[in-house]
């Protein structure tokens, strides 16, 4: 069982203050704010539509709030553009698979250390000139250690559409592991596996937290595995926070039981009304 | 798919799995390929190798389309007025400067390529269609270009250019200009094959097959999307320009939107998205129409002949035949010449256990 009283006084690595986002007259996140801090396995839970998505989103860049900000890593990062972000350290994989199919497995990770790499397509072309040969290589290394830890040597070279599912969702791991990042944004790494998959799944994300120092933001919707391997969890419903903190205290706070049970609750009555903005 | 290696053949460094060649039995196909191709003046007649030269220059051109469209998922339609830029492009600059001809080869490469940036800073924002229709103002706004700018193309009457020279070796025959095409073939493929196997092919790749996440790897989308269309330009300028010093005359009506199609047909027929798909393609384009020749000659003075009176028809008769090409081929091997290519060596690779 993790523990977090160690690092309960570390300072937040990622931060988001007060972030609503509206589309039209969609309100999908409303002043959602929460932290997390250096180290830790923070899980998003909340009923389907409740925004957990959205709000990875705004993390990594792919939508821009309407108000609010999110701080990362001691900066403010809410209009930074998405192909920056990698080079500051925020990672994530996709809740609908999103590898370069065509590409091979090892491609698709070496893809991820685009940020680290230095040389361009100059001497890129120029392979043995130029030190793209002697880049590629070291990197390859690192690559190859992280084929190890998630265990798909035997796939490297297999072009990743044609995996089976379970394996997909891993090589999208290893590729969001590649750019060495200090956030990782895992949207439902367990959506559609088995048992025994999702065993591994949750042994290689605790591994990611403990020995390779990642700080992890997880959106899952099975509950066993989020009250196992979270320190924290936070739950949305109708874009609101209705709730955060260790695993059993959420599970026992009456606001969540009726989010999921679809009982009226006054935390969220007032998302009937029209917006005014 | 199983990578075909051959049974005991283990890559012991990261450095010998990165190869280009993989196998002993490729490595050894190069060679003799490339043997073949420098022995060939030896062998065959001045038409036979004007074929091989318009092979490896439309080759270079074809590679340089692939990587704008079968790597980047990007498209053009303006390709053959790249190429036509760089064939006017080396000939003035060897006219006006006198700059030696070998050096005005990669110069009106980067100046084609430097045109191909302008045009293709919308590449950076449109996909798809809308890109199609952009790159098809380039055709024609180049097109227009040539036919105005006498100081630069000669107008009407064409430019005359001077052939390729060397240290006092002069290649103006199909004899000794074989060998400075070939050159520039190695130069381009090897260029091309180096590119994908490093940081800014992968990215170019990732943004043809999930953009999204490219960009959540840091890829600078229209950063790429630009590039691949600087790269292509700078093998349709470097094609063109050996294109010119190899008919010692360029005309402007010759780099109109049919040729860029075909172009395209080289890149579809070859295999979008392979490197030698390009030199398949180019290869199958250029030896289409002489082989319906050939079919046509053989059935002279037959009853095929005097019912459809194919002597006459005969230039209708090879475009019909690229067209039917490029539909037959979509239909049945969308993946091209170098798919099929790759299903014949696994066959015998597995022979007779093909399954």
């Amino acid at each position: 069982m993790p523990t977090i009283h160690a690092m309960a006084e570390t300072a937040p690595i990622l931060e988001a203050r007060n972030v609503s986002l509206r589309f039209g007259g969609v309100r999908a996140l409303t002043e959602v704010s929460f932290a997390i801090r250096q180290g830790e396995v923070f899980s998003i839970i909340g009923p389907n539509g409740a925004g957990k998505t959205s709000m990875v989103n705004c993390i990594s860049g792919r939508y821009r709030p309407t108000e609010g900000g999110i701080w990362f890593d001691g900066s403010e990062i809410t209009r930074v553009p998405v192909r920056r972000r990698a080079a500051l350290g925020i990672g994530r994989t996709f809740q609908n698979l999103a590898l370069f199919g065509h590409m091979s497995v090892l491609d698709n990770i070496m893809v991820g250390r685009h940020h680290l790499l230095r040389r361009g397509f100059l001497p890129g072309m120029v392979w043995w000139l130029g030190g793209a040969q002697r880049e590629e290589i070291a990197h390859r290394r690192e690559v190859e250690e992280i084929i190890d830890f998630l265990e798909i040597q035997h796939v490297r070279k297999a072009p990743a559409g044609t995996l089976s599912y379970g394996l997909r969702k891993r090589v999208e791991l290893a590729r969001a592991v590649a750019l060495r990042p200090k956030l990782i944004l895992l949207d439902e790494p367990m959506a559609g596996m088995n048992l025994e998959e999702k065993e591994d799944m949750a042994r290689f994300i605790l591994d990611l937290n403990e020995e390779w120092g990642m700080t992890v933001l997880m959106i899952e919707h099975d509950m066993g595995v989020v009250m196992d391997i979270s320190h924290r969890v936070m739950v949305l419903d109708f874009g609101r926070k209705i709730a955060e903190g260790a695993p059993d205290a959420v599970l026992a706070d009456p606001h969540v039981k009726r989010a999921y049970l679809g009982e009226a609750d006054e935390v969220v009555r007032d998302v009937d009304e029209p917006v005014t903005a | 798919m199983a990578t075909l290696t051959p049974a005991g053949d283990f890559r012991t460094s990261y450095r010998a799995d990165m190869t280009i060649f993989p196998t002993r039995g490729s490595r050894l196909a190069l060679w003799l390929g490339l043997a073949l191709v420098a022995a060939a003046p030896l062998a065959l007649g001045r038409y036979e190798l004007g074929l091989l030269i318009n092979i490896g220059i439309m080759g270079i051109a074809a590679l340089g389309l692939n990587i704008l469209v079968g790597f980047t998922g990007q498209i053009s339609i303006g390709h053959a007025a790249f190429f036509g830029f760089g064939a006017f492009a080396s000939a003035y600059a060897h006219e006006a400067w006198h700059i030696p001809v070998a050096l005005c080869i990669p110069l009106a490469g980067i100046a084609t390529a430097l045109i191909g940036l302008v045009f293709g800073a919308p590449a950076a924002r449109l996909k798809g269609l809308y890109l199609a229709i952009a790159t098809l103002a380039a055709q024609f706004i180049l097109e227009d270009f040539f036919a105005r700018a006498q100081w630069f193309t000669g107008g009407v009457a064409g430019r005359i250019t001077e052939p390729f020279a060397l240290f006092g070796w002069v290649a103006d025959r199909e004899e000794s200009f074989l060998y400075v095409v070939l050159a520039w073939i190695i130069l381009m493929y090897l260029g091309a094959a180096n590119l994908l196997r490093t940081r800014d092919g992968r990215a170019l790749i990732a943004v043809r097959d999930h953009y999204l996440s490219a960009e959540m790897m840091g890829i600078n989308l229209a950063y790429y999307r630009t590039l691949s269309f600087g790269i292509a330009s700078f093998y349709a300028g470097i094609a063109g320009a050996l294109y010119a010093h190899y008919l010692l005359f360029v005309s402007v009506e010759a780099f109109n939107i049919l040729f860029s199609i075909q172009f395209l047909g080289m890149v579809i027929i070859g295999g979008l998205g392979s490197v030698m798909g390009s030199l398949m393609g180019a290869a199958f384009m250029v030896l289409l129409p002489e082989v319906v020749q050939a079919g046509a000659d053989a059935l002279a003075g037959g009853a095929i002949d005097r019912a459809l009176k194919l002597g006459a028809s005969i230039s209708f008769l090879r475009e019909m035949a690229v067209g039917a090409a490029i539909i037959l081929f979509l239909i049945f091997e969308p993946d091209g010449l170098a798919h099929r290519w790759r299903l014949i060596k696994a066959y015998w690779k597995l022979y007779p256990f093909s399954h």
